[in-house]
């Protein structure tokens, strides 16, 4: 999917400069954790937050991540803009909340990032299951 | 598939074409050698002008003012007319929309699509001619600084990947060492944000290169947040990468507890920007093929991870 078709249906602004929205995004995660954008994405993911500190594009680039929504309205800080552009990660705006910008996209055919060993490994331990 | 990168190659190369349309500046563009004329030359004279500097039309200048501008167009109207007698005042446009030597270059691209002309003069804020500006320039301007930032991202590349290989003894270990300064949320990571773009263009497998940086990066945010700084240290070898976090202060009382995935002890304002969840840790170790945590309390804690460059060493979490 790319980035031109995220803004139509989340309904969203772009916010970085010079931004490609030609841009190729293969599947989405959405999260507030940094922690979890480290462990729980690939490469090429749409990152979904609705923090907007810079340590959000610095846990971007780590992850391999080119372009985030802002969900909820939130417009970031000038600083994680310009952090943002330094780095050619786009940023994007969505109005509406995490679950339904996410719900929008997944809709859409925009798949999640799957299921991941250390999801499993706490599931087989609680529950016993394969 | 191979079609497909190529394609998103040149999406790539295209966009970077649009940003350096807002980078550049007229200046870096233009020709700042100017051939002018003065309004009592001749059609004729103009003519030789023309010829013998191999150019397409110039600025008019008159007591040091810009007063118009003269063009091959011009020059084959005088000459169809018969009057290349007449002077380039009677024959030239009368305008003065000019550049300025500080304007991006998309300014210029606007202005030729906008007004139709075939060059503009290029002033400074002075008011000074100091160069002129054809479409062919912009097009060279673009082509040149491609060429340019390709060869030099090559060249690193190149350079960096064939370390190893060009250096002969019978082991060989690089070296990097980042520093990290406690509490300083404002640069946290750029640590990290080096060492990942130094190992890509040592060569390394992307996905490796990826482990790498979010178990440093993690154990970065972790030295920001809980000591007054230290350091990073990567030891890469073509078999395998060795990371040091190192710090002094004040160290871990329990770490089988901080490697608990969800204990933390992290304040307030660190959950606010999205760490401190007791995860880091954790998150380490699934990107670590082997891990090692010491910490003494009041002297520092050092962390080592290891991870194989040679596939198949682990089974990888992350695919």
């Amino acid at each position: 999917m790319k980035l031109r078709d995220v803004l139509e249906i989340v309904e969203g602004k772009v916010i970085s400069r010079n931004t490609n929205l030609d841009l190729e995004v293969k599947m989405g995660c959405g999260a507030d954790l940094m922690s979890d954008v480290l462990a729980f994405t690939h490469e090429g993911t749409l990152l979904m937050s609705g923090l907007t500190n810079p340590q959000v594009v610095r846990t971007a680039e780590m992850a391999g991540i080119q372009a985030i929504v802002f969900v909820r309205g939130k417009i970031p800080p000038p600083e994680t803009v310009a952090l943002a552009e330094e780095k050619g990660i786009a940023l994007l705006a969505s109005k509406y909340t995490m679950f339904e910008t996410c719900g929008r996209l997944y809709r859409a055919g925009l798949p999640s990032c799957g299921l991941f060993e250390t999801s499993l490994r706490r599931w087989r331990e609680f529950f016993g299951e394969e | 598939m191979a079609v497909n990168a190529a394609f998103s190659e040149r999406k790539r190369e295209i966009t970077r074409l649009q940003e350096l349309v807002y980078e550049l500046r007229v200046r870096d563009a233009m020709t700042s050698k100017v051939i002018t004329v003065a309004p009592q030359t001749t059609m004729a004279e103009f003519r030789e002008v023309l010829r013998a500097n191999r150019i397409s039309g110039t600025p008019v200048v008159e007591g040091g003012r810009m007063v118009g501008i003269i063009s091959i167009e011009d020059l084959i109207k005088a000459l169809a007319a018969g009057e290349l007698n007449a002077t380039v005042g009677e024959k030239m446009t009368p305008r003065t929309v000019t550049l300025y030597e500080d304007d991006p270059l998309i300014h210029a691209v606007g202005k030729f699509s906008s007004l139709g002309y075939g060059r503009f003069p290029v002033i400074n804020r002075q008011g000074d001619l100091v160069g002129i500006l054809v479409q062919g320039d912009i097009v060279r301007a673009l082509l040149r600084r491609m060429e340019i930032e390709y060869h030099e991202e090559e060249v690193r590349r190149y350079r960096a990947s064939h370390l190893f290989e060009d250096i002969l003894a019978d082991q060989v270990t690089l070296h990097l060492r980042y520093r990290v300064v406690g509490g300083d949320f404002e640069r946290a990571g750029e640590a990290s944000s080096q060492l990942k773009k130094t190992l890509s263009r040592l060569g390394i497998n992307p996905r490796i290169v990826r482990r790498v940086a979010i178990a440093a990066y993690e154990a970065e945010m972790n030295i920001v947040i809980y000591t007054d700084g230290g350091e990073i240290v990567a030891e890469v070898t073509p078999i395998r990468i060795h990371l040091e976090a190192i710090d002094h202060g004040p160290g871990i009382p329990d770490i089988q507890k901080a490697m608990e995935p969800g204990f933390s002890t992290a304040p307030e304002w660190v959950r606010e920007m999205g760490f401190g969840a007791g995860m880091g840790l954790p998150n380490i170790q699934a990107c670590a093929d082997e891990m090692v945590l010491e910490s003494t309390v009041g002297v520092g804690t050092t962390l080592k991870v290891i991870i194989y460059l040679t596939s198949g060493r682990r089974a990888s979490t992350d695919t």
